[in-house]
């Protein structure tokens, strides 16, 4: 089953067309990592696969168009994490996560058992049920991106939308976060729409790529179809050697010509 | 650690027990204000007066001193509690609105265009008498639901959001406020009677003030205390709260409408009284927690506790002369919020 489809989407500001000519099918249970250089549009794209942005062409969740969605049914259906997320100060973890619900609940409605039980299952995959009494405040960088995933995760969407999930965090926290994600993907049948910076984690975690410069589709496929030396070089202005693992996987590095 | 994890997740909800020390703390302070007023009744007569009249037993008071209980006495504690109630509440929905601690119940110009409307009042039409409510307090409830109207048609025109809002609230309230400077300066022998009304304070005339004023101040208390949650989405900003299924711009609208009307009702009978409603939510925030869950019905309570002991100190300490009320809040506000913040300061780190 086609998870995503994005015909021909472009995303929009007013008149300002930031990406577009963008045509994808994603399977269910898919990684699609969104990259290219700075101010490409991959934020843009995504925000428009939310409905956030505005856009032209059409957007299919589960075959069906997003536009035909509530806003609630639309929530119900795919959840964001955003490059910075705000996390107010003093709130605890568990009311944060709590907020995850939101699109499950009418408007004014409290939260029933079933909704506490979500709550309890995500603070749990991610471990931190040790954390669920802390403010917000109080947490690490790497604590506070796994509060934003289980909430992400408490929305039980069948799309994830995560933006930069490793912005802030080191090598290893970065690893663990994704291999989370990946976890969740596999586990749960989500499919994963991201944006990332890093070519090699792009490359090792998502399924398929789609590489965006000045708003344009310049390359959409599998990681090694896509990310070539002379692909990085024309996109990025970036000299890099792409290199294969022992165990099959992809690393761009970047490289210096001798001097001298 | 894993046996405490079984005991489940607790979410931050309106405890039992925060709703019981909330509720007492409500009765004990207005027993002690009825108990101990201005006019020295002795309290044990005062308390014999309440036991008759629940009992139908006879009481120690003259008819005069009943009264004085009844029609006086009780009628400005209520009072008091009511406004408390309302600027606190709407104090702690205007900081969850525009998601800015220093927001503050007069911000979108209830404040200014109140006090223009009764500096014009009190000019224009000094001895009105005979009607149900003075024309002050109309005066300045119209002029404090005046002022945050032109304030949100001024920010929807530039084009909305909340940086716009706060924007337009400093024009509007500059322009009324020189509107009134002016007003004032042609007409300098009430500027007294003015001046005494924006500092705010809580002379009543019985009972009628009350039952003007709890309509609006209820229902926004209604409306607010289920918005709670609302507000916590809010917190996440907007392109987070909309992907939760939130409109955020309605939820706005909705809350800035409630919490104005409660802050125009409080503003219509007790001029401007400063501190509550920026002091009271965030000692609550420290004291029980940030959800607006809790923030919001607990700022209710505690504003108006906050506000019955600051009457009585206002009308006691120096009786027969009576305290501006808007110096107690502060003089007593401030040195307790500087209390909590240490006491949670040192929890924290």
């Amino acid at each position: 089953m086609t998870a995503l489809s994005l015909h021909d989407v472009s995303a929009r500001y007013g008149s300002r067309v930031v990406a577009s000519g963008v045509d994808v099918d994603l399977p269910a249970g898919s990684w699609l990592a969104i990259i290219g250089p700075n101010g490409a549009g991959k934020s843009s794209l995504l925000k428009a696969i939310l409905g956030a942005v505005e856009h032209d062409g059409e957007i299919l969740l589960d075959e069906r168009p997003a536009s035909a969605l509530s806003a609630r049914a639309r929530a119900r259906a795919i959840a964001y994490a955003p490059q910075n997320p705000q996390l107010p100060d003093r709130l605890t973890v568990t009311d944060y996560v709590l907020l995850g619900r939101t699109p499950h609940l009418a408007p004014l409605a409290r939260e029933r058992r079933a909704d506490l039980a979500v709550v309890e299952q995500s603070l749990h995959r991610l471990d931190l049920t040790g954390l669920a009494g802390r403010a917000l405040h109080t947490l690490s960088g790497g604590e506070r991106q796994r509060a934003v995933l289980a909430r992400v995760l408490a929305q039980q969407a069948g799309l994830l939308l995560l933006d930069e999930p490793t912005t802030g965090l080191d090598i290893g926290h970065a690893q663990a976060l994704l291999e989370l994600v990946d976890r969740l993907r596999a586990e749960d049948g989500a499919t994963v729409v991201s944006t990332l910076h890093d070519l090699t984690l792009s490359a090792q975690y998502a399924d398929r790529v789609l590489l965006l410069h000045g708003g344009e589709v310049v390359g959409y496929g599998t990681p090694e179809e896509v990310l070539t030396r002379e692909t990085v070089a024309r996109h990025y202005a970036a000299e890099v050697e792409i290199l294969k693992t022992d165990n099959g996987n992809l690393v761009v590095t970047p490289t210096r010509a001798p001097r001298g | 650690m894993r046996a405490r994890q079984d005991r489940g997740i607790r979410p931050t909800r309106l405890a039992p027990l925060a709703i019981a020390v909330a509720l007492v703390g409500l009765v004990a302070v207005v027993s002690v204000s009825m108990l101990l007023g201005a006019a020295n009744l002795g309290w044990t007569r005062v308390a014999q007066e309440v036991w008759a009249q629940l009992t139908g037993g006879r009481s120690p008071l003259s008819a005069t001193e009943a009264a004085i209980v009844w029609d006086v006495r009780l009628p400005r504690i209520v009072l008091a509690g009511l406004v408390g109630a309302a600027l606190a509440m709407a104090g702690a929905a205007f900081q969850g609105v525009f998601r800015n601690p220093l927001a503050d119940p007069f911000l979108l110009g209830a404040a200014a265009g109140a006090g223009m409307a009764a500096t014009i009042v009190v000019v224009a039409a000094p001895q009105v008498t005979g009607w149900v409510i003075g024309p002050l307090p109309l005066a300045a409830f119209a002029g404090a639901i005046g002022g945050v109207g032109l304030t949100w048609l001024l920010g929807r025109s530039a084009g909305g959001g909340t940086a716009v809002l706060l924007l337009a609230g400093v024009a509007v309230a500059s322009f009324l406020t020189a509107i009134q400077t002016f007003v004032q300066q042609l007409n300098t022998d009430t500027i007294k009677q003015v001046y005494s009304w924006m500092l705010g304070g809580l002379n009543t005339t019985g009972w009628r003030e009350i039952l003007v004023t709890v309509p609006y101040i209820a229902l926004a208390g209604v409306v607010l205390c289920l918005c709670g949650r609302l507000l916590d989405v809010l917190a996440v900003g907007d392109d987070e709260a909309a992907s939760l299924g939130v409109r955020p711009g309605r939820v706005r609208v909705v809350v800035l409408l409630a919490a104005s009307l409660a802050t125009a009702a409080a503003v219509s009978v007790s001029g401007l009284i400063g501190f509550v409603g920026i002091v009271v939510p965030h000692v609550v925030r420290l004291l029980a927690g940030a959800s607006y869950r809790v923030v919001i019905p607990l700022s209710l309570a505690g504003g108006a506790v906050f506000l019955i002991v600051a009457d009585h100190i206002a009308r006691t300490a120096f009786a027969p002369a009576e305290l501006p009320i808007g110096v107690i809040t502060a003089f007593t506000g401030a040195p307790f919020f500087l209390l909590v913040l240490r006491m949670n300061r040192q929890e924290v780190r």
